[in-house]
């Protein structure tokens, strides 16, 4: 396929997106991501039945929290998807690519920086 | 177990604004279970109040600690040679941890991270409810194992009052009318009797109308 999507995107990658706790999502904005979406199957699909019902109440959660605490909560996302489907992985990449550019860099960066 | 809920966290961060280092003390007991103060909420806690405060500019130490119970001297004792490093200490074990933490160490502020609730059961993950309300002269023998003084509304102890409609409680139609699943149970049991007989006026002194209570066990005192 070929397909492109943005490169600035580091990919975790986990046995079931279940595995994923709202700790995972905060650290990794502690250490200054300025976005995290968890990619999970199809809901009604996870080989473990609810691993992404799960990882959807999770991310809600950490939205919740950077929400209270002036980060975005629109920094943090949950999506759906086959694992083949390609086109669907790159248009979500570029769709939160693009949001959290409209959003600007995570202020827990800056405020480290600032802090140094 | 005692079940507790997290607090907002808007309110914890107005309690240790104005501190420099804060220490965040869980409980691997009873919070664990409810997940409101276990290892995990502790980390959580901790990444929230670091992440919060560093944004508003603020330079706070927050560091993370879960002891194994908050209720006995000897894991309190385990941060005795921490506990001069801190300005407060958030503890997100129940009421009685945090009290008993304020007892152990006097010159530390320590402030309650939850709400304590009630002794009660997991029904499902995410759903507690309650069953004990500690009144300290259990009457469950004769009462099919359902405690109408937790669970009934007014306490009644000699069958329901007029406010039970197909088994709910008047207060809620989501609240099972405790005399009605009493009664229940004591016809599966085969123990309809228990019913039958009066229950005689209850000795409350032994519940929180008689103070704050003991159990003084020279048996096993040392």
């Amino acid at each position: 396929m070929r397909l492109q999507y943005p490169t600035d995107i580091r990919i975790i990658r986990v046995p079931c997106t279940g595995k994923v706790d709202v700790l995972h999502i905060l650290h990794a904005f502690e250490k200054g991501a300025d976005g995290v979406y968890v990619v999970g199957c199809m809901e009604g699909d996870c080989h473990y039945n609810s691993g992404n019902l799960r990882a959807r109440k999770r991310v809600e959660q950490a939205a919740i929290i950077l929400d209270t605490i002036g980060i975005g909560g629109q920094r943090a996302q949950m999506y759906n998807l086959a694992s083949s489907d390609g086109p669907l992985f790159a248009k979500y990449a570029a769709e939160m690519d693009t949001r959290i550019r409209e959003m600007g860099p995570n202020p827990i960066k800056l405020a480290q920086k600032n802090a140094a | 177990m005692i079940v507790a809920d997290k607090k907002p966290i808007e309110e914890i961060i107005e309690q240790v604004k104005d501190k420099k280092t804060v220490l965040v003390l869980g409980c691997n007991e009873c919070v664990t279970v409810c997940e409101a103060g276990g290892k995990k909420e502790v980390g959580i806690l901790a990444s929230a109040l670091r992440m919060y405060f560093l944004n508003q500019g603020q330079e706070i130490k927050i560091d993370e600690v879960t002891l194994e119970r908050q209720c006995d001297h000897e894991y309190l004792e385990e941060i005795r040679d921490v506990i001069d490093r801190y300005d407060a200490v958030v503890s997100i074990a129940c009421g009685v941890g945090v009290q008993f933490m304020a007892e152990k160490y006097h010159s530390t502020p320590i402030f309650p991270g939850v709400n304590t609730c009630f002794l009660g059961v997991t029904e499902e993950r995410g759903l507690w409810t309650e069953r004990c309300q500690a009144c300290g002269s259990c009457i469950l023998a004769t009462t099919g194992g359902i405690c109408p003084v937790s669970r009934c509304a007014k306490r009644l102890l000699n069958g329901p009052c007029g406010g039970s409609t197909g088994g709910k409680c008047e207060i809620s139609k989501e609240v099972d009318c405790a005399w009605q699943l009493i009664v229940d149970r004591l016809k599966a049991l085969d123990k309809m009797d228990d019913f039958e007989t009066i229950a005689p006026v209850k000795d409350w002194s032994t519940d929180r109308a008689g103070g704050p209570r003991k159990v003084n066990r020279e048996d096993v005192q040392p």
